[in-house]
């Protein structure tokens, strides 16, 4: 009975086991990628375009509205004990410390991480990775290093502007719309805004983008399966990285408190 | 050139390979055949490094394998040229940029180099103007020829076919079984072929072995194979359902 028990739950751990394994290898050939040269700059600069720039529109639409909610929920929560001067600070540590790094992570994940699963799993399916490695290149470090490395620097800086366009959306409501004074917002944002809270919310944002590139590669480099497979990768990519980014956002934040 | 001996391979359950054996000399052009899901993918797979053997060994040009590091495979695979199925160009970047991709990776030439050197591959297999199109402006015949444009743009010593003339019409086929014969003509490369196409492998091959059950069950000249007793490889090059050959899913 015992041993069936056992047996059933070596079973079920097989597959997961299986993935993390090839999922830590394959962090490993990263790290092996991005030590050895050469540096596929170009390659590097366009993931970067893809990830960073293309995503700009929609994390900026996202920020600037984020901003706004948090400015009008605040105003009105604050109104009633009379501390309406505190919208600004709790704007900008919201921002700066988790919507920031984390609506960033989960929009760009949304965009460019399903992008990038679909790309390399219709890759995969139609031999163009096997075509690669023929043409003696070694595909993690062709397709996958300039990703990670884009996500790892690209989302830090996307979420820097969200923070400032979040701050600006929040002041567009607060003084604008509502008519609190220009000054008191922003002695409200700056005095209680400090280096820890920029910090903290970078540190998360490397932390996402890294495993956002990580996870969409890792789906996208194993697919199997033909057209479903790709769409079971995107689909894969999306929700793991999603749930990592949420959950680990908790730890990192318990962490870096 | 290049041997395999006694290759074994399994895909979890399913043993695809049970003890493959094959030479191939420099020069030559031997053409695997054997029917679809027998193998010949895997077999091809293995003689580039694609896939390691769980027993046995491939050795090309002397050199195991098996004993390489992932620098020493990719110093051999330079040698290799190698045609695929569905011809698996990069669709994100134009034809001159997939049919030179081997020669901005490891050699200093210019783009402007690399172009020129392009177009006079895409020359010698029959394209002309199409190096600025995309892979998804082409159709199939012609994704082939550029397939085999990249195959021999760093020239290699040996080219592998997998399926070159599947998907194709009868005049597109017969066009790239020629230039098949052209390569080893004017490149004298050595080239292992993979097909289930009987006109193709004759025409091509100066060996035919066939590939059943994992394991090659008969080898010689085209002349051998077409006379041969053995009702397996009989009932597979007069292409008939009827014979000892097991269709899968197929219930008679």
């Amino acid at each position: 009975m015992i041993i069936r028990f056992i047996e059933f739950i070596g079973v079920l751990m097989e597959k997961p086991a299986e993935g993390l394994g090839r999922f830590i290898l394959l962090f490993y050939a990263v790290l092996k990628g991005i030590a050895r040269p050469p540096f596929d700059v170009r390659n590097i600069v366009r993931q970067m375009l893809e990830i960073g720039v293309n995503s700009l529109p929609v994390v900026l639409i996202t920020a600037v509205f984020t901003g706004m909610v948090l400015a009008l929920q605040g105003y009105t929560g604050f109104k009633r004990f009379g501390a309406e001067g505190l919208v600004g600070s709790v704007v900008a540590l919201s921002m700066t410390r988790e919507l920031g790094p984390v609506l960033s992570a989960l929009i760009v994940t949304g965009r460019a991480g399903a992008a990038m699963a679909a790309e390399l799993g219709t890759m995969r399916v139609t031999e163009q990775i096997d075509a690669l490695e023929t043409l003696a290149t070694n595909p993690v470090k062709y397709l996958i290093v300039p990703r990670f490395l884009s996500g790892l620097m690209m989302l830090p800086a996307l979420t820097v502007v969200t923070d400032i366009i979040g701050i600006l959306g929040g002041y567009f409501v607060t003084v604008t719309l509502l008519g609190t004074s220009s000054k008191s917002y922003l002695r409200a944002t700056w005095n209680f805004l400090q280096v820890q809270d920029i910090y903290v919310g970078l540190t998360k944002a490397c932390f996402f983008g890294a495993a956002f590139t990580l996870i969409s590669c890792y789906k996208g480099f194993y697919t199997s399966g033909g057209a479903e497979g790709v769409g079971r990768a995107t689909t894969g990519a999306v929700v793991f990285s999603s749930m990592t980014i949420l959950i680990s956002d908790y730890f990192l934040s318990a962490w870096l408190f | 050139m290049i041997e395999l001996r006694d290759v074994h391979k399994s895909f979890e359950e399913n043993q695809v390979l049970r003890g493959v054996s094959l030479k191939v000399r420099k020069g030559e052009s031997v053409v695997v055949i054997g029917g679809s899901g027998s193998g010949k993918s895997v077999l091809l797979k293995h003689i580039i490094g694609l896939l390691k053997p769980d027993r046995g060994t491939v050795i090309v040009d002397s050199t195991d394998l098996s004993q390489l590091d992932e620098e020493g495979l990719n110093e051999l695979r330079k040698k290799f040229g190698m045609l695929f199925q569905s011809s698996a160009l990069f669709d994100s970047m134009p034809v001159w940029e997939n049919v030179g991709f081997g020669l901005k990776r490891h050699t200093r030439l210019s783009d402007s180099e690399i172009k020129k050197i392009a177009i006079q591959k895409l020359r010698m297999v029959g394209l002309v103007g199409v190096e600025d199109l995309m892979p998804s402006e082409l159709s199939g015949g012609m994704r082939k020829r550029v397939g085999l444009a990249r195959a021999i743009a760093m020239e290699p010593e040996i080219l592998l076919y997998d399926e070159p003339t599947t998907g194709l019409d009868p005049i597109m086929a017969d066009a790239v079984n020629e230039l098949i014969i052209k390569m080893r003509e004017t490149l004298h490369v050595t080239s292992v072929t993979i097909t289930h196409d009987m006109k193709s492998a004759y025409k091509i091959a100066d060996t035919i072995a066939m590939l059943y059950n994992g394991v090659i069950i008969a080898s010689g000249s085209p002349g051998e194979i077409r006379n041969t007793p053995d009702p397996v490889v009989r009932q597979f090059i007069e292409g008939r359902a009827e014979g000892p050959i097991v269709l899968e899913g197929i219930i008679r």
